[in-house]
């Protein structure tokens, strides 16, 4: 603060206060992971934000650029690891893209239900852990049940719970079993909607809840544009841009679902805006059970997707393909694209660089947080310490990804 | 280009956009083209802020989704920085690039987006690209004090220092990386087609040969 404004400081007696800096994190819980956040506080009101980020930094971007196309795939399982098969889509679609490779229908609609289930969630972490930044716990716990049923469900059609590695180019690795399909559905009727339903009576009309959230961050439509928001902050802030929509990908031009948007960009309406969208991910996942056909769930060009196992055994050539794909890789032509789908958090992008060889060139990965967390210094500004964690929660902020 | 098979997501074709923007960026754009279903425009490094000025308010791509750096260290100017533009209401995208090398800054884009700032400083702090004009450019994701710039090719992977918790003197501390045995680069790459080497023992043959 300059000379000047301290002398006018309006404190009582002859004390003058000036702005004290604090630490928020990087190990504090609502900072939702390796945050750290340098404030500048006028009392308790937030003058400046600087975030640091970079702590859980891993040279994703780097590793992948030593593997090849298939072994670099489980990397992305590891950004952001509360949506794990949201990260996967967007690479394996980058990859098509460069092949032009053709999916098979069942692969396409396996994609977005899984994609949907993932973000549901998500969502199921972020409400919860928003409602408990605020100061809620139960809800918090009653979501964690329906995001283990996710997890049992990724985990039945993987046999990994969180890092799945289950799209892969071409298709998906393996196809399910009806009686899951059928289990989800059973879920999607009954669990689901009575757990969801429960938690979110408690909060979503709440008064503690709403004060701590109405007319917090008010973000204009101009703004969210300028700063790079997408997905949820974007709909908060009245814009129904949505990339399942607008740009679809696999089978999301068949699926019919809304797009919820905030009507005054704040923290409430961002967190009302994910609510709407775990009932519509029901929505667009009923849909997928209902006209999922039978046939293949990954392409037949055995120069990409490698062989079944069974097949392996009998057939000579079927064994040098796997062996081929397994090791050397498959060569993909030399381009660029720039990939970007719908994850739960917003537009998450793969610029994939490939010089024709089996190794990707270059794999830039956009993160979702790093617009939105970017702009923690405006949103916060002049709203009370208390509200940062509000905001943060309401950014949907995951480390693994942010950080890569 | 050839039929459309894959299931990446569609944006708006709009047809001959590449031809369209290269000549209303005239003089400031090198090169437009459309590979792979992606709008590329090179263009100058100088007329950077101006070009993307006119794609914000004249095309409406209001939207700075990425700025992605990728090290070509073959080229003259190793460096390029690629932006990746979004417009909402044409529901079209477009990647503009510039290219430059150690030395040369490129001109800041903060002025016309907020949110390039933090783009700014990642390509920075992985490639060293100097941004003029960004009042902030400080590293963003490697750590307090690192030294280079881990994404430019010649960068080793295992990187130069590595740090552990030192039980005698009761903090953290960097060393210089010791590997136990070589990083392994496995090259699976077919000795028949692209590779650039001489297979162990061929190098005997290679007299008998001629």
């Amino acid at each position: 603060m300059s000379g000047l404004s301290l002398e006018q400081s309006p404190t009582t007696g002859d004390e003058v206060i000036t702005n004290y800096t604090i630490n928020f994190g990087p190990q504090h819980p609502a900072a939702h992971g390796v945050l750290r956040m340098v404030m500048e506080l006028d009392g308790e009101i937030i003058e400046r934000v600087d975030p640091h980020v970079g702590l859980l930094h891993r040279g994703t971007e780097k590793l992948i650029e030593h593997k090849t196309y298939l072994q670099a795939l489980p990397y992305f399982d590891r950004l952001d690891y509360c949506s794990p098969l949201a990260m996967e889509h967007s690479y394996v679609l980058a990859i098509e893209k460069l092949l032009n490779l053709e999916v098979p229908l069942r692969a396409q609609y396996l994609r977005v239900l899984f994609a949907e289930l993932t973000r549901i969630c998500n969502h199921m972490l972020n409400l919860g852990s928003h409602v408990m930044d605020v100061g809620a716990m139960t809800p918090n716990l009653w979501m964690f049940e329906i995001r283990e049923d996710c997890l049992n469900f990724f985990e039945r059609a993987s046999g990994a719970r969180m890092h799945s590695a289950w799209f892969r180019p071409g298709g998906v690795h393996q196809d399910v079993p009806l009686k899951l399909l059928t289990d989800i559905a059973d879920w999607l009727d009954t669990r689901l909607p009575r757990l969801f339903d429960d938690a979110m009576s408690l909060v979503v009309d709440n008064r503690i809840f709403k004060q701590r959230n109405v007319d917090i961050a008010v973000v204009s439509k101009d703004d969210a544009l300028a700063w790079g928001f997408s997905g949820p902050m974007i709909r908060g802030s009245g814009i129904a841009w949505d990339l399942r929509k607008s740009q679809p990908y696999d089978v999301y031009d068949r699926m019919d679902f809304e797009i919820p948007v905030g009507t005054s960009g704040d923290c409430y309406d961002r967190f009302m805006v994910r609510v709407e969208e775990v009932r519509q991910s029901a929505r667009i996942m009923k849909q997928c059970l209902a006209e999922m056909p039978e046939g293949p769930i990954a392409s037949t060009d055995r120069k990409i997707v490698p062989p079944k196992r069974a097949e392996m055994k009998s057939s000579m050539e079927a064994l040098i393909h796997h062996f081929k794909l397994y090791t050397e890789g498959f060569h993909v032509p030399a381009g660029e694209v720039y990939v970007a789908t719908e994850s739960p958090k917003g537009e998450f992008g793969v610029y994939l660089v490939s010089d024709g060889s089996n190794k990707p060139y270059r794999c830039k990965i956009r993160p979702t947080a790093f617009s939105h967390l970017q702009a923690m210094d405006f949103m916060c500004k002049g709203h009370m310490l208390p509200d940062a964690t509000a905001i943060l929660g309401a950014i949907d902020v995951v480390f693994g990804e942010c950080d890569r | 280009m050839a039929t459309v098979l894959h299931s990446a997501p569609k944006f708006a074709v709009l047809a001959g956009i590449a031809q369209t923007l290269g000549e209303a960026l005239g003089a400031m754009c090198l090169d437009a083209r459309e590979a792979h279903g992606e709008i590329l425009l090179t263009v100058k490094r100088e007329a950077l802020e101006d070009a993307l000025r006119l794609l914000r308010d004249g095309h409406e791509y209001q939207q700075l989704m990425e700025i992605a750096g990728v090290d070509y260290p073959k080229r003259a100017e190793r460096f390029e920085v690629n932006y990746c533009l979004l417009s909402v209401t044409r529901n079209h995208r477009v990647i503009v690039k510039v290219s430059t090398d150690e030395a040369t800054p490129v001109p800041t884009a903060t002025r016309l987006w907020p949110n390039a700032g933090w783009l700014e400083r990642e390509v920075f702090d992985m490639y060293g690209v100097v941004f003029d004009g960004n009042t902030d450019l400080r590293r963003i994701l490697t750590d307090y004090g690192f030294e280079g710039h881990p994404f430019r090719k010649d960068f080793p992977l295992t990187g130069y220092q590595e740090l552990r918790y030192s039980e005698e003197e009761k903090r953290v501390v960097y060393e210089e990386v010791e590997l136990a045995q070589d990083l392994r680069q496995f090259d699976f790459m077919s000795p028949w087609e692209g590779a650039q080497y001489v297979l162990l023992g061929d190098e005997k043959a290679e007299g008998e040969a001629k």
